[in-house]
């Protein structure tokens, strides 16, 4: 009694991702893979045999939403190629590759990474850098809610994350190391102001570097929000030296606008309020 | 809430016998997608939107309701119901034969899929309510169906209304989605408006009526999240007569719609702040005007705030909205391509359907991205009323609205 659809009935049950492992061609030290339509499981093996038979390039083309893609790879001087949309947790825990994702990232991109670099030429989705404690993440467009989250660092492992759109609300929240800058230059909506609210709430540790201004009410109750100076756009300008050579940007442009400088107050922002009476 | 479901008051075993008394922490994953040129789609699109997010879920759940499938009864109520056993159907047939006439009666047509097992007896039923019985009750028709199908759910002992919408229906049980779609055979269906579920039980139990969607009428809820406002809400719904029976929290964002938008009339825009309210320090910044209304809308429906994190996509029949909570604790992704409006738990969901669209974007916490068929009349005030003058006439009555409309002229 339905109206019957166009398409022809299924044979089964249809399947998102299928459980094979993808084709591969080899040409040296290069590969290229086709992940359309595979499982990330079968992906992922794939990539990490590759790189342990010797790859130094892999070229990932039909990407579309594969979780953990270069999961706790420790591989430095490897370059992943990721064309399509990267999906949930890439790079997470990865400690010296190189991915570069030509299209969007979906969230938790770099989540609890250790080294190495990723740029992402789309936007990023929510919790960008999740817990980063080393390493690089440079994306061309906007990013999500709560991006950098309580990153932190120690000694010579010092996260970076630059966005050159904009973000959205808790940006930086609990951070506790490392740096954080917000371009506000290839936004798609030019109404939206350039962070969300509670820009470094609960920060203790770290900086963060917004292109321009932002208004008090936008931050968090524990930071400090100044000019950065001469000696804080020192430290930026290598920053963004190599991720104006990423995107092929250029580095006067970006650096001809004032910064802020957006840091915690107190390295113990709650140590009242847990202190013993 | 990891306590013995067995201790909890409210089920009863004897209601629950499917239930799984364990919990997995995890997220869920959903879709929605109307054609706003009112052009059909195969139930196909849905389920291949959910297969990609299979890994959200964990097969304690799936499920689907589509808008236009039923072109050869599209005045008709359409009961999808779930029974346990013949004597439930006996029981809860006798309610619908005395309050309606069935013109159609019909087992749900399926079929048989690896990994769909201890399916309940499901049938479908198109009628309309009988005059006589209407007249009596003084209800409106859409009164009388709500309390059928909370007698149903709440006195029939392993009977479920899985739907009681016209021109729509809702396809739901314990599986992957693409497991339950398959079996409910949905590419014989063609639809303007799907939603989509994909479940990860974290706090209840997973079970065949405790699957997404959660409908009323002509609205289905999809959702991602926990609601932990639930007792808050499910009370105050109590005191309109409803009657939360399902054990799962999203069954109260349901009731909530129907309330705001069907028997108080809200504005759609407004009735999404009610759920998901701008932060007080956010009211602090609005213009007067503006902050005035939102103190308002707090003030009235403070026990209908959802709490707690979450994504949703509310159908019906002319279109959708879908919503965040307002700290945007739950992924969404919006995108259109031509006169087809999409959201999903991930870009990857929306890519498999429409792989280039024209434009795609992550929606703001709290802010509704809504979908309406051209040509088809809302079930709910459109336009965004600005002012709590304008909010409680359209609160009260529509005529006062019309007045007021007539008056501002």
């Amino acid at each position: 009694m339905m109206t019957a659809a166009t398409s022809a009935p299924p044979l089964g049950v249809i399947e998102g991702y299928r459980q094979v492992t993808p084709v591969v061609e080899r040409d040296g030290a290069t590969a290229e893979v086709d992940a359309t339509g595979v499982y990330f499981q079968q992906l992922n093996e794939t990539v990490r045999r590759l790189v342990a038979e010797g790859a130094t390039t892999v070229r990932i083309a039909g990407v579309n939403g594969q979780r953990y893609l270069g999961a706790g790879l420790a591989a430095p001087g490897v370059r992943i190629e990721v064309h399509g949309t990267a999906g949930n947790d890439t790079a997470m825990f990865m400690d010296g590759a190189e991915i570069e994702i030509f299209g969007n990232a979906q969230d938790g991109v770099g989540n609890t990474m250790s080294g190495g670099r990723v740029i992402v030429h789309g936007d990023a989705g929510d919790v960008l850098g999740y817990g980063m404690r080393g390493g690089r993440v440079f994306v061309r467009g906007d990013v999500g809610y709560r991006v950098g989250i309580h990153m932190k660092a120690y000694e010579k492992h010092v996260p970076v994350l630059v966005c050159g759109g904009k973000a959205r609300d808790f940006f930086g929240e609990y951070m506790a190391g490392g740096m954080l800058v917000l371009l506000g230059m290839t936004g798609r909506d030019a109404a939206q102001p350039i962070a969300g609210s509670f820009l470094g709430a609960g920060m203790h540790g770290g900086a963060i570097f917004v292109r321009g201004t932002v208004e008090p009410w936008q931050c968090g109750a524990e930071v400090g929000i100044s000019e950065a100076g001469e000696e804080h756009r020192a430290a930026l300008r290598p920053v963004i030296e190599e991720y104006a050579a990423a995107m092929d940007m250029d580095t006067a442009e970006i650096l001809a606008a004032p910064f802020t400088r957006i840091a915690p107050m107190s390295h113990r922002p709650y140590a009242k309020l847990y202190a013993p009476m | 809430m990891a306590y013995d479901l067995s201790r909890y008051d409210g089920f009863s075993p004897d209601n629950y016998r499917e239930e799984s008394p364990f919990k997995i922490h995890g997220g869920c994953g959903l879709m929605g997608i109307c054609d706003e040129s009112g052009a059909l789609m195969s139930g196909e699109e849905p389920i291949r939107a959910m297969a990609v997010q299979r890994d959200r879920g964990n097969g304690l759940g799936g499920g689907f309701a589509g808008y236009g499938i039923y072109p050869e009864f599209p005045d008709h109520y359409c009961f999808h119901m779930m029974y346990h056993d013949l004597r439930a159907r006996d029981e809860a047939e006798e309610i619908l034969r005395t309050r309606f006439t069935v013109d159609h009666a019909e087992p749900m047509p399926t079929r048989p899929v690896r990994g769909i097992h201890d399916a309940p007896i499901l049938w479908r039923y198109f009628m309309t309510p009988r005059a006589e019985v209407l007249e009596e009750l003084d209800h409106s028709a859409e009164d009388f169906v709500v309390s059928t199908v909370m007698e149903i759910n709440a006195r029939v002992d392993g009977a479920f209304v899985a739907s009681s919408g016209k021109n729509m229906g809702a396809f739901k049980g314990v599986g992957y989605p693409e497991e339950i779609g398959h079996y409910f055979r949905l590419e014989d269906y063609a639809g303007h408006t799907w939603v989509g579920h994909n479940r990860f039980p974290t706090n209840t139990p997973g079970w065949w009526g405790g699957a997404h969607p959660f409908t009323l009428l002509d609205w289905s809820i999809v959702h991602n999240g926990e609601i932990s406002s639930y007792g808050i809400n499910a009370r105050y719904l109590e005191q309109f007569g409803y009657a939360c029976s399902l054990g799962t929290d999203t069954e109260v964002a349901a009731y909530l719609f129907d309330l705001l938008l069907r028997r108080h009339r809200l504005p759609v825009e407004l009735a999404c702040t009610v759920l998901a309210p701008p932060l007080w320090s956010e009211i602090e910044r609005m213009p007067a005007e503006r902050a005035e209304l939102m103190r308002s809308l707090r003030a009235v429906y403070g026990p209908a705030m959802l709490n707690g994190p979450f994504a949703i996509v509310l159908g019906f029949n002319g279109g959708m909205v879908a919503l965040n909570d307002r700290i945007k604790l739950r992924p969404l992704v919006a995108a259109r391509s031509g006169s087809r409006l999409m959201v999903a738990s991930e870009e990857s969901a929306i890519r498999t359907v429409m792989p280039d669209p024209d434009t795609l974007w992550t929606p703001r916490a709290g802010e509704p991205v809504i979908a309406r068929v051209k040509g088809m009349e809302l079930p709910f005030h459109s336009t965004l009323h600005a002012t709590p003058a304008e909010v409680s006439c359209a609160v009260t009555a529509a005529d006062a609205c019309h007045e007021l409309e007539e008056v501002a002229v």
